[in-house]
């Protein structure tokens, strides 16, 4: 058994909140640099350099790279033998979104209540989602999660008899009703099998793979990738819609076993503002 | 195919606008209202009421943006452009009050491209996510109404050579139908 004080966790998420919104990764913008060199659009071109050069401006402004701050989103995965004490864990990460946010002059993005839509000032509650493991770890992994780019995120409950075929179809339709408005180049997250709210699940998580682009373990999730990659990237949608070969960066999929009747799949759209970072305690 | 650079002051005028073709670049200097879902919301209210508005309409400019707070020493924030999609059901009371563009990210409906012709009205793209660099082009923020929306708020930003793309122009044109016609492939 293990102790660890949640003020350590608060903390984590103030300065991952603060880090992921100012400093896109060095690892993210060499993927970026990548997309410039593929892009065959010379207006293409000039958006991703525009992008390129604004994660450079954020750093040097310290201003966060785009104003969307995002929904706070937070994946806890905490080993069975840990003892949290100093309070409660939703307290406390909450304790850190509001910090990180006053501290790092973020934008409260958040309204309390869905119809009567008062901002909560602080970018409270954060998405939490707790998963407990083996061991004495724990590990907390946070998204600055843009609402640009989730608007445009969509499940649907497919037939097992519309196979790879009906998944490549039902992503490349979401991704071409997005159009210009996620902001892509994107990051696809995808969930395959599980069921309803799992299935969404599947593809938040597989927005937090990194590197950026590492392909799935099994070789044929890792070959569904890259054919639903090459099907997004023929869209000609285009940097930030507006025409080109690169719409997507990468395609991460998740799977999940699943009931004999269904093939659930869920596209979860990140935009070219992909901020996350992770932390062990 | 060349890009053509206009520079641009606001209040626009019909005669700004009619040489202006989807895919140009323009560089907005003036004064422009930041303005977003929540703030949209009231304008339309008011209008709809045949209240005056917080601001005068004619030839005016609306920025999709909810700015990040500014650093101390800084004017204002990260100040990217928001999807205008969502503007979408406002157009035809926003642009019929005297507006003349509109500044967002994405596409927009055919009914709004239609409204914009009716009443003359382009609508601008700026680069989304890019907020931080935008930053650079305004040189001055003021508050005209509503403080309570926060990041929402109906604010005066001063702008120079603030650069945006011609999404959607005169004839009805769409960068972002064009954008797939050029360039989807089959595979």
């Amino acid at each position: 058994m293990r102790e660890i004080d949640v003020g350590k966790i608060s903390d984590a998420v103030r300065n991952l909140a603060i880090e992921v919104n100012i400093h896109l990764s060095e690892g993210f913008v060499e993927r970026l640099q990548k997309a410039l060199a593929q892009e065959k659009s010379e207006l293409g071109r000039e958006l991703l350099q525009r992008v390129i050069d604004n994660a450079r401006a954020a750093r040097e402004k310290m201003l966060p790279a785009c104003q969307d701050t995002g929904t706070a989103v937070v994946f806890a995965e905490i080993g069975q033998d840990v003892h949290l004490t100093g309070g409660n864990l939703i307290g406390a990460i909450n304790d850190g979104v509001a910090r990180g946010w006053r501290d790092g002059l973020l934008r409260a993005s958040i309204v309390g209540d869905p119809i009567t839509r008062m901002n909560t000032g602080d970018n409270t509650p954060a998405v939490v989602h707790t998963f407990i493991v083996p061991g004495e770890k724990l590990r907390i992994s946070f998204m600055a999660k843009g609402s640009g780019c989730e608007n445009m995120s969509r499940l649907k409950m497919l037939k097992p008899s519309d196979g790879e075929e009906g998944i490549l179809k039902f992503i490349e339709e979401t991704v071409v009703e997005a159009g210009g408005r996620p902001c892509p180049p994107v990051t696809l997250g995808v969930g395959i099998g599980g069921d309803f709210e799992q299935c969404a699940l599947l593809a938040k998580k597989a927005l937090f793979r990194d590197p950026i682009g590492a392909p799935h373990p099994l070789k044929h999730i890792a070959q569904l990738e890259e054919k639903i990659l090459e099907r997004v990237n023929a869209t000609g949608i285009g940097p930030l819609g507006m025409g080109g070969t690169v719409t997507a960066l990468a395609v991460h999929v998740e799977t999940a076993p699943v009931h004999i009747s269904s093939l659930p799949v869920a596209v979860n759209i990140d935009c070219h503002a992909h901020r996350h970072g992770s932390l062990s305690l | 195919m060349t890009v053509r650079t206009t520079h641009l002051t606001t209040p626009l005028k019909d005669a700004d606008l009619k040489n202006l073709k989807i895919g140009d670049k323009v560089l907005l200097s003036g004064e422009i209202y930041a303005a977003r879902d929540a703030a949209h919301k009231r304008l339309v209210k008011l209008f709809r009421e045949g209240a005056a508005l917080p601001f005068d309409p004619k030839g005016a400019v609306i920025y999709y943006t909810g700015p990040t707070p500014a650093r101390e020493g800084q004017i204002i924030g990260s100040c990217g452009p928001t999807t205008s999609s969502r503007m979408d059901a406002y157009m035809d009371d926003i642009l019929s009050a005297g507006v003349k563009a509109t500044i967002g990210k994405g596409g927009r409906s055919a009914e709004v491209r239609e409204i914009q012709r009716k009443y003359g009205a382009v609508y601008f793209s700026a680069v989304g996510g890019t907020g931080a660099i935008l930053s650079e082009n305004v040189t001055k923020v003021e508050l005209v109404a509503w403080e309570d929306l926060g990041t929402e708020a109906l604010r005066r930003l001063t702008v120079k050579d603030f650069p945006v793309i011609v999404a959607n122009d005169l004839a009805g044109n769409d960068i972002f139908l064009e954008a797939r016609t050029r360039w989807a492939r089959k595979i």
